[in-house]
């Protein structure tokens, strides 16, 4: 299961990066969304992989590791806004420049900041 | 008296306040003002002074840092007071001297300002009883000094010359912080008197030639010693009050006060006499002969103060104790008469407009007072006879005469100190002759005449000093040298006599060899002139400018490369830092493979996996249709909610699962607002390019996770689970955790979260109206914006997930819930209304104020947290009790539930601001349909 889990979490990385680094918005939104799921699922694993347990006292025998599920909590809640604010960003920067390119220039027109 | 110090170091700094907060005073007003900070500082100093000649030291001291056991000291001993003086006497002089040099469009308050945080500085320098203390005023004088040079700030030479100046005084300021603190450690402490009191013991420290080297390097740098002397006379673009204070009296001796200063405790080594005497030597060579070529008044100058700092220098490096006597007594007669030789050539500049030897010639007709001031302090430059000059000259070619510095070479010594007087009689002469001589002006705009009586006030005190030193030294000056050297060599120095005659004697000789031998250089000086005009030569101003120059076109290059404004690039290369960075240490690992036993792979779970994994994929494939991108994105979150439930976190599935709907929802609202297309523009190349580093990433972050996944780790949950139930009343670990172990990060979290929600808020205010009518194929949107049957479930939804809502929440201590999934469903049913019927149907209905709402969220969690204040708790200790209440039995009651609920107010708002007023904008800008259907 751990190996799965392991090569699933690259996977959604890879595809994360992969979406972060094309040129329009929407990809961009799309890669920091995977990018949210891929770390999320990293840190909520490293206590371990454990089923059929649960993190409430009295419930079952062995406990899950509450601390990456506190940390994952606010985490999602927070790569949440971060996502909306990036979205908004990107709806502002379409309505003022007409387009929704992530870089005002080309990459062949350098230029002085 | 010692409880004087402070006021007589801070009294320049009440002018400065004075003069930069009343702007309206009148130039003679403004000039009072200034004038009283020295005037007052040497009426606060004047009783100490018998005192001190008496050999006492006032020391005050304030606790600095007392854990690095550094105080602020403050010490007054008779060298601090000679410097004192120098620096109130001489700034009196320059202050009324500035205010008829300065015209009417030159801004007095700054220059007075400047020159006045200058003074302080000074001060601060000979007055620190703590050498990191004295460092930072001696780098307040490199500063103050920057801005004095640079005070014609609209000229080039003076900009020029002013950032030459800075680098290389603060470059050398930094070799000195160095040394300084070396020598602190080695001398085990900062305090000076310590520190004199250690010599033998610093001197024998293994870092004594590294801690010499450090502070010659500071003081040789700052008293413009070869090879460091070029900033000098590119500071000449200065006003010339300023020359004639900072770059004669004060600032150029600073380097010399600290080498008399540390004389106990880091002179005597035959390092130090070879180094210091060395650098003198070739300092007042190289001073004297280029002097005599300057065409500029000042330049002239400025290269005899070199000159003369270099004799100063080499005085300090002669091995007798009388030598540093003969330096303090020459630092005393250069002062005085280098400051009124600038002073007379403020007035000439002032007076024929220009500074150029080889145009203001005969002066003698038409300034004839000011005139034979210059001639006199000219003289006494030059060393001749009734001259106060002339004393100190005549004390260094005695001193040179019994050296052994140079070991058996040391004959050259007199040889070329006479040598140096040469040239010294020889640019005098020039001086003279040029200027107030020889034939008639050339080329002069305006006719020459006598300054306003008063610009010549400040002279006259100084050439009668000039004179009075030289015929009466042992009444005038004879005590506070006495005290002086006393305090420096912190011991009585040998018996000399100060006086006019010593019977015919070796010094006399060479004095009268250099005399004529001066006047004769400076009649064939056309033979001289013309063999150095044979030399080509850049100006260091010059060669430092294009230093700099290619200094910074080197950096611009180096940042654009570095930073080409390209986004992608910056995540490109953040990206591969981190992969190389976190791949690194996993080539030394024999195997990923750890000793925590495996949880076996089942169907379920595996499903789920690969599904999660195939919508990513399909998700980048398809990532250019958006509307299936963002269905495949959303099967992602799904899956991970569910996994988030197979692995033993049902709350993080729940909040996963809502904020999926929320993200969902966002996200159609940006398709609604970006292009519904986007074009195919990544090259192959760049393709290639992303795959190559996603993949690394995928690699890395993949092995990481198994390696972390396989092994064991202690964690400190342990603790949490512990006294989850009997610390924080409650079960569900998790939800204790939040909202008691760690509430602090939380009360952060949920700031962020309303901090983000309030910019989100900001951008969409004032968005340009731009409204997208149809999709990108041309299809209008659908005309019934709000279907009747989502309406009628909706409706009929929000209570019941109300319920559910303050069901989590409740719940949320003991079991999976809490203030996060409950505030997320309340929010997520609510904007189910705002989708199905319109914000023109909510807002009448429902009208909550989203801001208000986070804002009091934010401040409940506050409140619950300062309320443990109240019972002398630190910031958000938890309580809890068990109350029986009829009818309900045991209810628990805690303070950790006000605290969620300030996060579920603080939820509930934020996702509610940033939805319903991103989903407003699309009714109001209602889209035009095109065409019928």
């Amino acid at each position: 299961m751990e190996l799965l889990i392991a090569i699933a979490i690259g996977l959604l990385t890879g595809c994360g990066v992969l979406l972060i680094l094309r040129g329009r918005t929407f990809a961009v939104m799309l890669g920091l969304t995977m990018l949210s799921y891929a770390v999320n699922l990293f840190i909520f694993v490293s206590g371990g992989l454990t089923a059929g347990a649960g993190a409430v006292l009295g419930a079952s025998a062995q406990y899950a590791d509450p601390l990456p599920q506190a940390l994952v909590l606010t985490a999602i809640v927070i790569g949440f806004a971060m996502t909306a604010f990036l979205v908004v960003l990107a709806i502002r920067a379409r309505a003022e420049l007409g387009h929704d390119e992530v870089d005002l220039q080309k990459p062949n027109s350098r230029g002085g900041a | 008296m010692a409880l004087l110090l402070p006021w007589i170091l801070s009294i320049p700094l009440f002018s400065i306040v004075i003069l930069l907060l009343f702007r309206n005073l009148t130039r003679n007003q403004q000039t009072f003002v200034a004038l009283s900070a020295p005037v007052v500082g040497l009426l606060l100093l004047a009783p100490m002074i018998p005192d001190l000649l008496q050999g006492a030291v006032f020391q005050q001291q304030w606790q600095w840092l007392p854990v690095l056991g550094l105080q602020w000291t403050l010490r007054l001993d008779a060298l601090a007071l000679l410097f004192s003086l120098l620096i109130f006497g001489i700034g009196l002089l320059v202050i009324f001297y500035a205010r008829y040099y300065l015209s009417a469009k030159d801004p007095m308050p700054r220059f007075y300002a400047s020159l006045l945080l200058f003074m302080l500085a000074m001060l601060g320098i000979v007055l620190s009883g703590n050498v990191l203390q004295l460092w930072m005023f001696w780098e307040l004088t490199s500063i103050s000094s920057f801005l004095l040079i640079s005070y014609w700030s609209h000229r080039s030479d003076a900009r020029k010359g002013a950032r030459l100046a800075l680098t290389v005084t603060a470059a050398g300021g930094l070799a000195l912080l160095v040394g300084l603190i070396l020598l602190g450690q080695v001398a085990g402490s900062y305090q000076l008197d310590v520190i004199l009191s250690k010599g033998p013991q610093i001197i024998a420290d293994a870092q004594y030639p590294l801690i010499l080297v450090l502070i010659l390097l500071g003081a040789f740098t700052k008293s413009a010693q070869f090879p460091f002397h070029f900033w000098l006379p590119n500071a000449m673009a200065a006003p010339t009050p300023v020359s004639a204070y900072l770059h004669s009296a004060t600032m150029v001796k600073a380097g010399i006060f600290l080498l008399i200063r540390l004389y106990p405790a880091i002179a005597g080594t035959d390092l130090w006499f070879s180094l210091v005497s060395l650098a003198g030597l070739l300092t007042l060579l190289t001073g004297a002969y280029f002097a005599l070529f300057q065409h500029d008044i000042k330049g002239l100058l400025a290269y005899s103060t070199i000159s003369h700092l270099g004799l100063i220098t080499l005085l300090l490096g002669l091995d007798t104790d009388l030598a540093t006597v003969a330096a303090i007594f020459h630092i005393i007669n250069h002062a005085v008469f280098k400051a009124s030789l600038f002073m007379a050539a403020g007035i000439i500049d002032h007076e024929t407009g220009s500074r150029d030897m080889r145009k203001i010639n005969g002066l003698w007709y038409f300034m004839p007072v000011t005139a034979s001031l210059a001639m006199v302090a000219a003289a006494s430059m030059a060393g001749v006879p009734l001259l106060n000059g002339f004393l100190s000259k005549e004390m260094f070619f005695s001193q040179t005469l019994h050296q052994s510095v140079l070991g058996a070479m040391s004959w050259l010594l007199p040889l070329l100190a006479t040598l140096a007087a040469v040239f010294s009689v020889a640019y005098s002469a020039r001086f003279i002759h040029d200027v107030f001589f020889n034939g008639k002006p050339i080329g002069l705009d305006k006719v020459p005449h006598e300054p306003p009586r008063y610009m010549r006030v400040p002279m006259e005190v100084l050439v009668a000093l000039c004179i009075g030193v030289g015929l009466f030294p042992q009444w005038l000056v004879g005590d506070i040298l006495l005290a002086a050297s006393t305090a420096a060599l912190q011991q009585t120095p040998p018996a000399y006599s100060l006086a006019l005659w010593h019977g015919l004697n070796l010094p006399l000789l060479m004095s009268t060899v250099a005399f004529v031998a001066g006047i004769v250089l400076y009649i064939n000086r056309k033979e001289l002139f013309l063999f150095q005009a044979g030399f080509q030569s850049t100006l260091a101003i010059y060669r430092f400018e294009a230093l700099i120059q290619r200094l910074v076109s080197r950096c611009r290059q180096l940042s654009q490369w570095a930073e080409p404004g390209r986004l992608q690039w910056y995540i490109a290369v953040m990206l591969w830092t981190t992969v190389l960075l976190a791949g690194y240490p996993l080539l030394q690992l024999h195997s990923l493979q750890g000793e925590r036993a495996l949880l076996p792979t089942d169907w379920f779970s595996a499903v789920l996996v690969v599904l999660m994994v195939l919508a990513a994929l399909a998700t980048v494939v398809w990532q250019r249709q958006r509307l299936l991108a963002l269905v495949m994105i959303s099967v992602v979150g799904l899956m991970l909610s569910l996994l988030f439930i197979r692995f033993s976190a049902p709350d993080l599935a729940l909040t996963q699962l809502a904020v999926e709907v929320a993200t969902a929802v966002l996200l159609m609202l940006a398709l609604y607002f970006l292009p519904h297309r986007s074009p195919k523009q990544s090259a192959h190349s760049t393709l290639l390019r992303d795959l190559v580093l996603a993949g690394s990433c995928a690699i890395v972050v993949g092995s990481l996770a198994y390696l972390m996944l396989t092994h064991q780790t202690d964690s400190v949950s342990a603790y949490f689970l512990a006294n989850a139930k009997s610390g924080g009343g409650g079960t569900n670990v998790v939800n204790v955790i939040l909202v008691d172990f760690r509430g602090f990060d939380t009360f952060g979290e949920i700031t962020v979260l309303g901090i983000a929600a309030l910019g989100i808020y900001k951008l969409l205010t004032g968005i340009p109206r731009f409204k997208p009518s149809a999709d990108a194929d041309g299809r209008n949107w659908a005309l019934d914006a709000h279907p009747l049957l989502l309406r009628v479930v909706s409706q009929g939804l929000l209570p019941l997930a109300l319920l559910v809502s303050v069901y989590l929440f409740f719940r949320g201590h003991n079991l999976p819930g809490g203030g996060f999934v409950a505030g997320l469903v309340t929010a997520v049913a609510l904007i189910l209304q705002y989708i199905a019927h319109g914000v023109d149907w909510v807002k009448p209905r429902l009208n909550l104020q989203f801001s208000a709402l986070i804002a009091s969220g934010i401040l409940i969690a506050w409140l619950t947290g300062a309320a443990s204040w109240l019972f002398g708790k630190p910031f958000l200790t938890s309580w809890f009790d068990y109350f029986d209440i009829p009818l309900l039995g045991q209810i628990e009651l805690a303070s950790a539930i006000a605290f969620d609920l300030g996060v579920y107010l603080t939820v509930v708002g934020s996702t509610l601001l940033i939805l319903a007023n991103l989903g407003k904008l699309t009714t109001r800008h209602k889209p035009e349909h095109r065409g019928q259907i």
